[in-house]
């Protein structure tokens, strides 16, 4: 049984809220590139779903996952940087992914494409962002202090690294529940573009999170009316609206 | 008296390099250790064992209920950071369960106006920087201290009060203080223990036994002109 059409639309939202969210906290922690190369990952597990003629969504889920633990235990391991590890997977990822899908197949991964939506995803999908917003509410104390130290944390009990590999799921999950929209090259997008151009203009963790949230949500849904007005996909327009605000901010830094 | 922490043959290696070795002591409650040595001894890698954050061999031993205010050498904060100093202290408020009027306390403790702390974080002088920090580990109450060069980059009447802050705390509420220094006048002053983390061997004791010219041309491989009065 599939949605209506508020349901995709609520979801759009409410994903856009959690990508506004969390990128707040991955911009502060400067993994933005980490954090984007890391959503790449979700195309080798599309290429299976594929395959395995499985929802390539719970496959998107099973890579970002996988990826996340095995970037996060590398680090851990080896001391790498996260950035030098996460290119390392990323490239790997990218190249299996290529190899897996091919054709439309994989233009609509890599750029998204918005599809019939079931009730059963539609409920999963939400109680999924729910979650996001959820860990965040109630961890953004112990993400704040780990982010400004990760000694300190550990000298007041926080388990630094467990609540690093909690945090790095969230993301993966937040991309996983925007890939079917933004696909997997601009979902890192909406988690960065926003949380970055708040960073510009906010001072203070509230406000700064209050405006990556809002400019989320705003380029999300002004980015599928130009879609929707200009009948091509809505991907490409929500990055572009998102990269317009980020413009902007950089005017109001020079001239402010 | 009852030992807060005790150190038996720690080691901390970082790949094959032995950064600290075989190092033994105990501290007792209420007491003040200062920890000194050349740069590169193994001083911060200590406080960062002690804290947990690092793996150690031997044992390494808490008195049961201890709370931890732990101030780093240096932070690498992103100047561009948007945090001001209350975003941290409320944090720090809200994990152990204490009101905003604690927050106040420990800025007026430190001596920082409320107009500094509401100030991004990367905007604030280093010293500033340096006395939120001390006001963050503060906060909630801890009964054991560790900091590491605290007054690095604090003008002297910041010095002067962070002096009395800890001169107070261990007056009041008995607060064990783990210091690093590089002022032995400060150490000799403040502290009621010594360990001086030599090239061979560490050196643990009261000051007037560990900072003898001896033991301090040993450790910093130099003559040092430097000689503990007694307070008696």
């Amino acid at each position: 049984m599939s949605t209506t059409t508020i349901e995709p639309a609520l979801l759009l939202l409410v994903t856009s809220a959690a990508a506004g969210l969390v990128g707040s906290f991955i911009v502060m922690r400067r993994m933005v590139l980490a954090a984007d190369a890391l959503s790449h990952v979700a195309l080798p597990g599309i290429g299976f779903a594929l395959l395995l003629k499985i929802h390539p969504l719970a496959g998107a889920l099973f890579a970002l996952l996988l990826g996340t633990v095995l970037i996060w235990g590398i680090e851990r391991r080896a001391r790498l940087p996260v950035e030098t590890v996460v290119g390392v997977v990323f490239s790997g990822a990218l190249a299996l992914g290529s190899l897996m899908t091919s054709g439309d197949e994989l233009i609509q991964a890599l750029l998204g494409k918005p599809t019939q939506l079931g009730s059963a995803e539609f409920v999963i999908a939400l109680a999924g962002a729910a979650g996001v917003v959820a860990f965040l509410a109630l961890r953004w104390r112990e993400l704040l202090v780990s982010l400004v130290s990760r000694d300190i944390a550990t000298s007041i009990g926080i388990r630094a690294w467990s609540l690093e590999l909690q945090f790095m799921i969230v993301f993966a999950i937040t991309v996983a529940l925007g890939v079917r929209y933004l696909g997997v090259l601009l979902m890192g997008s909406l988690v960065i573009i926003p949380a970055a151009t708040a960073k510009h203009v906010a001072v203070g963790l509230r406000r700064m999170v209050a405006v990556a949230v809002l400019l989320a949500v705003t380029s999300t849904a002004l980015g599928t009316w130009i879609g929707a007005v200009t009948g091509g996909e809505t991907g490409p327009p929500i990055v572009l609206v998102a990269v317009a605000f980020f413009l902007l901010s950089l005017c109001k830094r020079a001239f402010v | 008296m009852e030992n807060i922490l005790e150190v038996d043959h720690l080691g901390v290696r970082f790949g094959d390099t032995a950064v600290l070795r075989d190092l033994t002591f105990a501290l007792a409650k209420g007491a003040t250790l200062a920890v000194i040595g050349q740069n590169g001894s193994g001083k911060t890698v200590l406080f960062r064992a002690l804290i947990g954050a690092l793996p150690h061999d031997g044992v390494l031993r808490w008195a049961p209920g201890t709370r931890f205010g732990y101030v780093p050498q240096k932070l690498d904060i992103d100047r561009d950071l948007p945090l001001t100093g209350f975003d941290l202290l409320s944090a720090r408020a809200g994990i152990a369960g204490v009101g905003a009027k604690q927050v106040s306390t420990a800025l007026g403790r430190v001596g920082l106006e409320g107009a500094v702390a509401s100030r991004p974080i990367g905007a604030l002088s280093g010293g500033q920087f340096q006395l939120l920090l001390v006001a963050f580990a503060l906060l909630a109450d801890p009964n054991v201290l560790l900091l590491d060069e605290p007054t690095a980059g604090i003008d002297e009447p910041g010095q002067d009060r962070l002096h009395e802050v800890l001169r107070s705390l261990r007056a009041e509420r008995d607060t064990t203080v783990l210091l690093i220094s590089h002022e032995l006048s400060v150490v000799s002053g403040q502290a009621t223990h010594v360990l001086c983390l030599g090239r061979k061997r560490a050196y643990f004791g009261p000051p007037q036994e560990v900072i003898t010219p001896k033991t301090l041309e040993e450790v910093y491989g130099t003559h040092v002109r430097f000689h503990v009065h007694d307070h008696d």
